[in-house]
């Protein structure tokens, strides 16, 4: 499956006209203990090889599962140690800083509920938070935001949820009324042309007049003052091949962390990269996968920079929606599978460590004798973060952000300050 | 409020047709729904005429794969040209050993580091055969009388997509061969002719798959790939959670292995064709969805194909797509089983369907939630001002900025047809409509504009923002932009 991935030049992504907010709630109870937390999530659509990026080296069968395909901390492009069990795709390393630095959490052999092998459906229980494909239109994250408690106006303009591209994320879809910035090369309309619209809307089709007047707010905000954005991708314009997949993940996570930064700007974001659908020649090192690892790793390290002091309290989730096989295919790729990783980025939390039940990797210990089995329900992690992060409530974590989920406890100790 | 026949003509025309052109919702008002039904009724409705210029695709392929070969012959030329002139630079630069540092360094820079040609290299021919595939999509949709066999074409290549990233010069080529003959015909028959088509079989990555036990799967190291067979059951036949397993994949895929395309540098007569190769063929029976097939090389395939299509959870997920597609997101589940009863009585004949669809009470409904996907949106509006002779790219442009580049979809699964997935853009086509606007205003009578695109569907508030407007430009904005117009 390929994504398609557009390059815009930081300046067209600046001068975007599609700009568009949600208008959410502050976090009441993590603004009462003197915290302004951030919270981005990064949907990586496809299903990540998660072996692929961080591999159990220490597990005596992982050579014979992978071959010569299998990453080493001793082979041509060693892998990154992270312990004495796993090593990091050598394609990372800024994760590997930051996991050094306590500032990176590896969750291993983790999966949604979800056992089937659709992208469609799985991506659908991994945004929605429900147990079963295709049940509601609305995503955990949309539905955290709207249990918190507001604080009221202190920040007029914040606790926006934040989506990159022209179609959005379902994770930041809801009920909190969600607005998407995309890039654009053209000529903006005018203020006026849009506020007869929005006049129009009002009059006879309010969930257009929603869309459209979350615009407004963004524009305010654009012009108020420009934005500072470090330039990750190392250069501008339109780049073939790889810098371009490398220049866009870097600007659409570093434009997203830049607007998450600001004092008056959203505090939770989603954005989604495509591509880790590797069922031929997956090249883990220096292949199509490595090349994607590494531009995501530019992205992290945009996100961290343009985050500047707000890094301290942001947590970005890096999720997708299964995991590959355990085994190379007859091409020299991987199939849809289930375990996989997730990460867990940023300066609130207390990283340096992987969390994993390790399942083992003999062809007993497989999930249904292929892949990696999961022994981490995501949710746990994910209620972790929404519950120490954010402060949402156990009850509405269990209730109406991942219903059906009281058996999953949320996952404690994530956070340096919880 | 009922609407009268004009109303009703207006509605079948954004709806299910591609948006009125200037006078066409007079010229069905006396009969919508037969106007509806004398356009797939036509014959060759919903196909491209003969067009001198669009190749077919096993020739595409040849063609695109002599270019990139002829290109690569001429940059290796010019390379070596470039090493020689370097060497003898180099060599004139040893004779003259008394030449200083300076000198030596201004020499090198003087070596241009690369060619800097004059003109524009010609864009690579799969890229040109794209385009051209494009205009004619683009210029039948502009040219049809209302539109409705387009549509059905449209929604079909979406139902069984490919990506013009992984097949540039065949997604055109797939499209006019493999669905729009069947878009009126039987769904056996496109079935087969998507899953047999080469587009099809190198993006779902069928075409390098290997049975383990063919010859071919012993004596390489190269083996099975799932992808076709189970977007075929998931996507394209059965739908997803209809009861199949994984079992059930892994067998189709053994099934279609040998299911391939004849290779380009090869065979320059038949390159790009499909073929059916029994050495990657895994021998044997399988049993796929609770029927066994013996071993008959692609017959085995095509029977499976035969009965997936003829399975009554294929009617059901096919019903169910046509219905959310036109009517609405949660469609009236009284006119899936309709239309998937149809289905099922006619083995699939998709003008019986078509037909049942657009005689169907629930799809006329006055309520319109559906809000146009953005190249629905965008023909509709170059329609609307009677344009018929469009540039092409910058309407490519625009597809790709609101999110539906032209036979790019993010996945197997297609573009959404969901209300959710397109709203936020909403923003970006203001700016399309002000950019499109500014250009074309001077050909229209702001006075007259709501009634030749609406009739009888625009608001009174419509009306007034429209006529309120500042400017023609803005008018056309506005109407462009109005809910009415948005939504079908």
């Amino acid at each position: 499956m390929t994504t398609c991935l557009h390059a815009y030049s930081r300046r067209e992504l600046l001068l975007g006209s599609g700009v568009l907010f949600a208008w959410t709630h502050l976090p009441k109870l993590a603004r009462a203990e003197g915290r302004d937390p951030r919270v981005l999530v990064v949907v990586l659509r496809g299903a990540l090889d998660g072996l692929a990026m961080v591999a159990p080296v220490g597990d005596p069968d992982w050579v014979a599962l992978r071959g010569d395909k299998a990453l080493l901390v001793d082979g041509n492009t060693p892998a990154l140690r992270l312990d004495n069990f796993f090593a990091l795709n050598p394609a990372m390393p800024n994760l590997h800083r930051l996991y050094a630095a306590g500032q990176a959490t590896i969750v291993h052999a983790a999966a949604t509920p979800y056992r089937e092998r659709s992208h469609f459906d799985g991506q659908d229980v991994l945004e929605s938070g429900l147990t079963k494909p295709g049940a509601v239109d609305t995503g955990w994250l949309n539905r955290a935001l709207a249990t918190l408690a507001p604080e009221g106006r202190v920040n007029p303009r914040g606790g926006r949820a934040f989506a990159v591209g022209p179609v959005t994320p379902l994770v930041v879809r809801g009920p909190a009324p969600v607005m998407s910035w995309s890039p654009t090369r053209l000529q903006p309309a005018s203020d006026d042309t849009v506020l007869r619209l929005i006049d129009l809307y009002r009059h006879t089709d309010p969930a257009l007049a929603q869309t459209l007047e979350g615009r407004m707010g963004l524009i305010e905000m654009t012009r108020a003052e420009k934005m500072n954005l470090i330039d990750a991708a190392g250069g501008q314009g339109a780049q073939p091949g790889i810098p371009r997949i490398r220049a866009y993940f870097a600007e659409a996570a570093g434009t997203a962390a830049a607007y998450l930064a600001r004092p008056d700007g959203p505090r939770v974001g989603a954005l989604a990269f495509g591509g880790w659908d590797t069922h031929i020649n997956e090249g883990a090192v220096g292949g199509q996968l490595g090349n994607l690892l590494g531009a995501l790793d530019g992205a992290i390290a945009a996100i961290e920079g343009n985050m500047r002091d707000a890094w301290h309290e942001t947590v970005v989730m890096v999720v997708t929606e299964f995991g590959r096989t355990a085994r190379i295919n007859g091409n020299d790729g991987t199939d849809h599978g289930t375990g996989t990783v997730a990460l867990l980025l940023g300066g609130a939390l207390k990283g340096g460590r992987v969390v994993a039940d390790w399942p083992g990797l003999k062809p007993a210990n497989l999930f249904e004798g292929r892949d990696l089995k999961p022994t981490t329900d995501l949710r746990a992690v994910l209620k972790g973060v929404l519950k120490d992060h954010l402060r949402v409530g156990d009850e509405a974590l269990a209730a109406s952000v991942f219903p059906g989920s009281e058996a999953v406890k949320p996952l404690g100790g994530l956070l340096a300050s919880a | 409020m009922t609407l009268d026949p004009k109303g009703v003509a207006a509605l079948a025309l954004h709806r299910f047709g591609l948006g009125p052109r200037p006078g066409s919702i007079n010229v069905i008002a006396s009969d919508p729904r037969g106007a509806l039904l004398a356009e797939i009724d036509r014959p060759g409705a919903g196909q491209i005429g003969h067009h001198p210029e669009l190749l077919a695709s096993a020739q595409a392929a040849r063609a695109a794969y002599e270019d990139r070969e002829a290109r690569q012959a001429k940059q290796t030329l010019a390379q070596r040209a470039q090493k020689e002139a370097e060497r003898q630079k180099a060599m004139a630069a040893e004779a003259g050993g008394d030449m200083s540092m300076e000198a030596k360094a201004g020499a090198a820079m003087e070596t241009p580091a690369a060619p800097k040609p004059e003109v524009r290299p010609e864009p690579p021919l799969a890229q040109q055969i794209l385009r051209k595939e494009a205009k004619a999509r683009i210029d039948a949709a502009l040219g049809a009388e209302i539109g409705f066999a387009d549509r059905l074409a449209w929604f079909w290549s979406n139902h069984f997509c490919v990506n013009a990233d992984k097949v540039p010069a065949l997604a055109g080529g797939y499209e006019r061969e493999a669905i729009r003959p069947h878009v009126l015909g039987r769904f056996a028959d496109m079935l087969l002719a998507a899953e047999s088509h080469p587009a099809m079989l190198f993006y779902l990555d069928n075409s390098s798959s290997i049975g383990p036990n063919s010859t071919a799967g012993i004596n390489r190291s190269r083996g099975l790939n799932e992808n076709l067979a189970r977007e075929i059951l998931e996507l394209h036949t059965l739908g997803v959670r209809s009861g199949y397993t994984q079992d059930d994949v892994t067998r189709f895929a053994y099934v279609l292995t040998g299911w391939t395309i004849i290779p380009v540098a090869n065979d320059p007569e038949r390159g790009g064709q499909f073929v059916f190769n029994r050495r990657l063929h895994e021998p044997g029976p399988q049993q796929v969805v609770g029927k066994t097939y013996a071993d008959g090389g692609a017959e085995q395939g095509r029977a499976v194909l035969g009965d997936l299509a003829r399975h009554p959870a294929t009617a059901t997920h096919v019903a169910t797509k046509l219905a959310r597609h036109f009517v609405a997101d949660e469609p009236p589940p009284a006119l899936v089983e309709r239309l998937a009863k149809v289905f099922r009585d006619t083995d699939g004949d998709l003008k019986q369907v078509s037909k049942a669809l657009v005689t169907a009470p629930e799809a006329w409904s006055e309520q319109r939630p559906k809000l146009k996907r953005p190249a629905e949106w965008i023909i509709a509006g170059l329609r609307a001002v009677g344009i018929t002779d469009a540039d092409v790219q910058r309407m490519l442009q625009g597809f790709n900025l609101l999110g539906e580049p032209l036979w790019r979809p993010p996945a197997p699964k297609g573009f959404s047809d969901e209300q959710g997935a397109w709203l936020d853009g909403l923003a970006l086509r203001i700016d399309i409509a002000s950019q499109f606007a500014t250009r074309v205003a001077d050909r229209i009578d702001p006075a007259s504009i709501v009634d030749l695109a609406l009739g009888p569907l625009a608001s009174s508030e419509t009306r007034q923002t429209v006529a309120r407007a500042e400017s023609r430009a803005q008018a056309l904005t506005l109407l462009l932009m109005s809910p009415e117009f948005q939504r079908r």
